[in-house]
């Protein structure tokens, strides 16, 4: 780190209380659940967990870069462990949901209700 | 020997890679940023399992509002989140105290490194406390359930009344609220009697015939099924008549959830519950041993000597990840 000897006091107490906001925005959304955000639907989910995720994404954003000082690393360092976690979990993820709408499809009409 | 080692192993550094910066980072630092990888891909695919299973039972998985509803001090009050709310705070609280400490060791100032890695434990246990508690909750259980012969989950409701958009609003209610105890003999079997040296399960606090003859005695209290009103996310609640239908397979009380069953959902809801917070529970536990292990270090002055705190920021790399998979967690167990 080449400015190690400076005090980031101000910059921590600041990206802790962004933080802090953004949670208390998630449970806000999480206990009011709107109907229009909940019961609507993008891009295969409710508006309102697109919100939790993006919120979500934010804040891992603000942990990584903020608190774990990957904005001083040198940017091939950072690009070696960003890219890499994102591109084999998003492929991941796509790929096991996917397959769990397909059980979903195949299993549904399998599954009894009627007593 | 020499040949085949490509640091030059003379040099007393070894472990710190001998002096060799690639990217300009500390083999230490690099080594646990490349472990920080790993370990986040292995948490993803926890995650990505959970989803997938969840896809899989899209139309009746457990909805996360009616499962985690306590708080402490406040018995019989419906607060759902605010006790994850809380704990999420506490750890990013702590996370904040450890980059705090980081910040204070690049100043060499030993005295606040040691006051904030000692706020840091203190959070880290707070925080398995809080989870150990909300484990205690999850597997005892709040209402306690009935399962059919194909292992679905019959929970009990009466209605409250009606919302302002014509719909019929229920609350759940508890066993022991409803049920009456028709004094009937049975016997938890034990390794000394009957089949000698095999026990049985635990016998729930009612049996299922208690449940079934209070259920149709009881006009108010009706059934509340597993499968989802899509269009409106809630469970289904059956009619009184189509309810006793139900009841008709039912096979065994369930009180509380565990790898077996769960009186809240599906069993594998809870299988993932006890195997993602339990994995993540253990990074933390480990964390604060790491910590408490530096903390003692910086303590006896051993950066002091060294002339730098790069242990505090590796241990606070770690820290950090952990708050880092809560984050996750809370969001795709809890609020999703």
């Amino acid at each position: 780190m080449a400015h190690a000897h400076e005090s980031n006091t101000k910059r921590i107490w600041m990206v802790f209380a962004i933080l802090s906001v953004i949670t208390i925005v998630e449970v806000i959304f999480g206990i009011i659940k709107p109907d229009s955000l909940h019961l609507t639907s993008i891009l295969g989910t409710s508006p309102l967990n697109w919100i939790f995720i993006i919120l979500t994404l934010f804040k891992a954003y603000g942990i990584t870069w903020a608190f774990m000082h990957m904005e001083g690393e040198k940017k091939w360092f950072r690009r070696s462990v960003v890219w890499t976690a994102v591109f084999l979990i998003c492929y991941i993820v796509t790929l096991f949901l996917i397959e769990g709408g397909y059980l979903f499809d195949t299993l549904a009409p399998l599954t009894n209700w009627k007593y | 020997m020499g040949a085949t080692i490509a640091v030059n192993s003379e040099d007393k550094n070894t472990w710190s890679g001998g002096g060799n910066r690639p990217f300009g980072a500390s083999y230490g630092k690099m080594m646990m940023w490349f472990f920080i990888v790993s370990d986040a891909l292995t948490f993803s695919g926890f995650l990505a399992a959970y989803g997938l299973t969840r896809f899989k039972f899209i139309d009746s998985w457990p909805i996360a509002d009616e499962v985690f509803t306590h708080f402490p001090f406040l018995h019989g009050v419906h607060a759902p989140m605010y006790y994850v709310a809380l704990m999420t705070f506490i750890l990013i609280f702590s996370s904040v105290t450890m980059v705090l400490a980081v910040d204070a060791g690049h100043q060499m100032k030993k005295k606040k490194v040691t006051i904030y890695m000692f706020l840091t434990i203190v959070g880290g246990v707070i925080f398995l406390g809080s989870q150990a508690w909300e484990w205690k909750n999850f597997i005892k259980g709040s209402y306690g359930a009935v399962q059919t012969t194909d292992g679905k989950i019959l929970q009990f409701v009466t209605q409250d009344g009606v919302n302002e958009k014509g719909e019929k609003v229920f609350h759940q209610v508890a066993l022991t609220d409803f049920v009456v105890e028709a004094h009937e003999e049975r016997v938890t079997h034990t390794r000394k009697n009957g089949l000698w040296n095999e026990s049985g399960e635990t016998l729930p606090t009612y049996s299922v015939n208690e449940v079934v003859s209070s259920y149709n005695s009881n006009a108010d209290v009706l059934i509340r099924i597993e499968k989802m009103d899509l269009a409106t996310k809630q469970k289904i609640v059956l009619s009184k008549e189509e309810g006793a239908r139900y009841l008709l397979n039912a096979k065994q009380v369930v009180e509380g959830a565990n790898l077996h069953v769960n009186e809240y959902g599906n069993p594998i809801f809870a299988d993932f519950f006890f195997f993602i917070t339990g994995f993540h529970g253990f990074h933390v536990f480990s964390g604060v041993l790491l910590n408490i292990i530096i903390f003692f270090n910086v303590i006896l002055g051993t950066y002091e000597r060294r002339g730098h705190y790069e242990m505090v920021e590796k241990v606070g790399l770690y820290w950090h990840f952990v708050d880092l998979v809560w984050v996750f967690v809370f969001t795709f167990f809890y609020l999703v």
